[in-house]
């Protein structure tokens, strides 16, 4: 009897000591994983200021579409860091996320990529451009497009550079055809795609600058190279309806923005998007830079490239999956 | 009702037939309704909710069908594969003596243990590009069998192993003494008593093969057509947001494999007819 009164006691202990740290409140951060390192600084600078003192932040990452479609069933999300803007857009379609989720000074966007090629050290194939890429005997990595939303980045930079060189819209898709045919594995997501290359397989590797710079610091024997015509990779942070009614998550939004989130973002290899910090790093900056965005290249927005390129059955990388198979 | 049973003094049988009988009954069609039946029926109904026009056509997709097709065949395959060298497995394991038997014993279960997502990386290590052995089936249809192998390894020889255990061994002399060679003596006798075990283990490993993604999704390259098995398909969709094209998938996979489940338990029960007599 004694044993259970001690027990009762130490529960009703933890319960007050739990409710104690969380008095500034709690938010929900469901994000996609590459960025967990840096969100894990940021969460701890956060809780240093004023507004985020006390404040419990419970954490998720997993891949993006599935962050996405596991808050769009029901898990509990204040703020969504997803990879590209259709996983936000699947919650605004839910009513999850307002509409007007990008009308910040920043749209929304919370740190910046660019599409680049990984390549083995030395360059041996002397891969510089787009061009070389569907030369013989070279062989490319890059994630399936429909397992990998982040791969859709991949082929809109391929599509976009054509079209920044000069060539039109038919020609520009005959490259996509022309590239996929060099492709032998589509591996689920770009960080398996980086594993893959890693162990050997294939030439180049299609990915994000920051990922190229991860595999640099893990001591992968490869460098990177950016190509002139290449699209900037944007990354979107949403409240939800549910943390717009929060104080604090609020403010962890904003604090996203702050000098010292996006020092913690660079420092992880992502390019900042508050234009004094950018400054203090020296992200190179290609010529023929271009966002999902550039009406003139063919690019009209994710909603409409994800419709004209993506749809699983009659989207033009559903043909060009279709013509490397049979 | 329990307490009327004791009275009665009946056979405990009948005690556990009529009071426990109904509990078990009850528990076991409860767990199956929430734990299996409803998911499935979840699934059905989900892949008919734009029609049964869409349904056809999302199945019957070039890609989907590729896929379907080469799931069925490399599970097939190994299955087969896994007839023969799981009967085998088990046999050294219960008739011959060498060291470390037990440890051989506890690490045929080990691929049941490891996420299968770590297996494919393994095996992607080993038997990728840059392997120590030079020998690269990754990102091929042998790569996705070499993996498919790993994952259902334990099916067939744990379904195997307590029957051979059982397995009177005078038999077997009997036959050697009246003449019969080591050949004979094992399609006439052992064989024969071990197909039902086989036939349930190769059931099971087929079935697992099927549905396997984690240690697939990695060794295989997922090129449409060539190396894409339906799992993948089906993830692909579901990541596409065609929900309905990846339910419509998974219910004629569950089909075809019902299906063979079936044909298989119907032989094991055939050939298993005159035990029951």
């Amino acid at each position: 009897m004694r044993a259970i009164w001690i027990a009762l006691l130490g529960v009703a202990l933890l319960a007050g000591s739990a409710s104690g740290a969380s008095k500034g409140g709690s938010i929900d951060l469901v994000a996609y994983s590459t960025p967990k390192d840096a969100y894990g600084k940021i969460i701890s600078a956060f809780q240093k200021t004023r507004p985020g003192n006390g404040v419990d932040v419970s954490q998720s990452y997993g891949a993006s579409g599935d962050q996405a479609r596991a808050v769009a069933a029901g898990q509990d999300a204040d703020i969504v860091a997803l990879s590209l803007d259709p996983d936000v857009n699947l919650l605004v379609g839910k009513g999850l996320v307002p509409k007007n989720w990008s009308a910040n000074s920043h749209k929304g966007i919370v740190s910046d990529s660019v599409v680049v090629f990984v390549v083995r050290d030395g360059n041996p194939k002397k891969i510089k451009g787009w061009g070389d890429l569907i030369k013989p005997d070279v062989q490319v990595i890059t994630p399936n497009p429909f397992t990998s939303g982040g791969a859709r980045w991949n082929v809109m930079a391929a599509y976009g550079a054509q079209r920044r060189a000069g060539k039109s819209d038919k020609q520009a898709i005959a490259y996509l055809y022309k590239l996929f045919k060099h492709v032998p594995v589509q591996p689920d997501s770009a960080r398996v795609a980086l594993q893959i290359f890693a162990q050997g397989k294939g030439d180049v590797l299609l990915t994000y600058e920051n990922e190229a710079m991860y595999a640099e610091k893990k001591g992968v024997h490869t460098q990177y190279q950016t190509p002139k015509n290449t699209l900037l990779i944007e990354t979107p942070v949403a409240l939800t309806k549910r943390g717009l009614k929060k104080p604090a998550a609020k403010a962890f939004y904003k604090y996203l923005w702050s000098a010292t989130a996006q020092k913690a973002f660079a420092d992880q290899g992502y390019r900042p998007v508050l234009k004094s910090v950018a400054k203090t790093y020296h992200f190179y900056k290609p010529a023929g830079l271009f966002t999902i965005d550039t009406t003139k290249l063919g690019l009209n927005g994710w909603v409409k490239v994800n419709k004209r390129f993506f749809h699983p059955e009659k989207g033009v990388m559903a043909k060009v999956e279709r013509s490397i198979g049979q | 009702m329990a307490s009327n049973a004791a009275v009665l003094e009946g056979p405990k049988q009948v005690v556990s037939g009529r009071a426990g009988g109904a509990v078990a009954r009850g528990i076991a069609i409860g767990y199956l309704s929430l734990v299996v039946l409803l998911p499935l029926a979840a699934l059905i109904w989900s892949s008919r909710a734009e029609g049964l026009d869409s349904f056809w056509h999302q199945a019957t997709r070039p890609e989907a069908v590729a896929a379907l097709k080469l799931t069925l065949g490399v599970a097939a395959v190994c299955a087969l594969v896994n007839a023969v060298a799981g009967t085998a497995i088990a046999w050294v394991l219960v008739r011959d003596r060498f060291p470390g038997k037990g440890v051989v014993d506890s690490v045929i279960d080990l691929p049941f243990a490891l996420p299968t997502i770590v297996a494919g990386l393994t095996l992607l290590a080993l038997y990728g590009p840059g392997g120590p052995f030079g020998f690269d089936v990754a990102f091929t249809r042998l790569g996705l069998l070499v993996a498919l192998l790993f994952v259902t390894l334990p099916f067939v020889v744990r379904a195997v192993q307590p029957v051979l255990l059982e397995l009177d061994t005078e038999m077997e002399e009997a036959a050697a003494s009246l003449g019969a060679g080591s050949f004979a003596v094992f399609r006439r006798i052992v064989f024969p008593n071990l197909l039902p075990a086989i036939l349930s283990g190769v059931a099971l490993a087929f079935a697992r093969a099927v549905g396997e993604f984690g240690a697939v999704v990695l060794i295989s390259g997922n090129i449409p057509f060539k190396t894409e098995v339906s799992s993948v398909y089906i993830f692909g969709q579901l990541q596409s947001g065609n929900g309905t094209g990846a339910a419509a998938v998974s219910v004629v996979l569950l089909t075809i494999s019902l299906g063979v489940l079936l044909l298989i338990g119907a032989f094991r029960r055939w050939r298993t007819r005159h035990d029951h007599v």
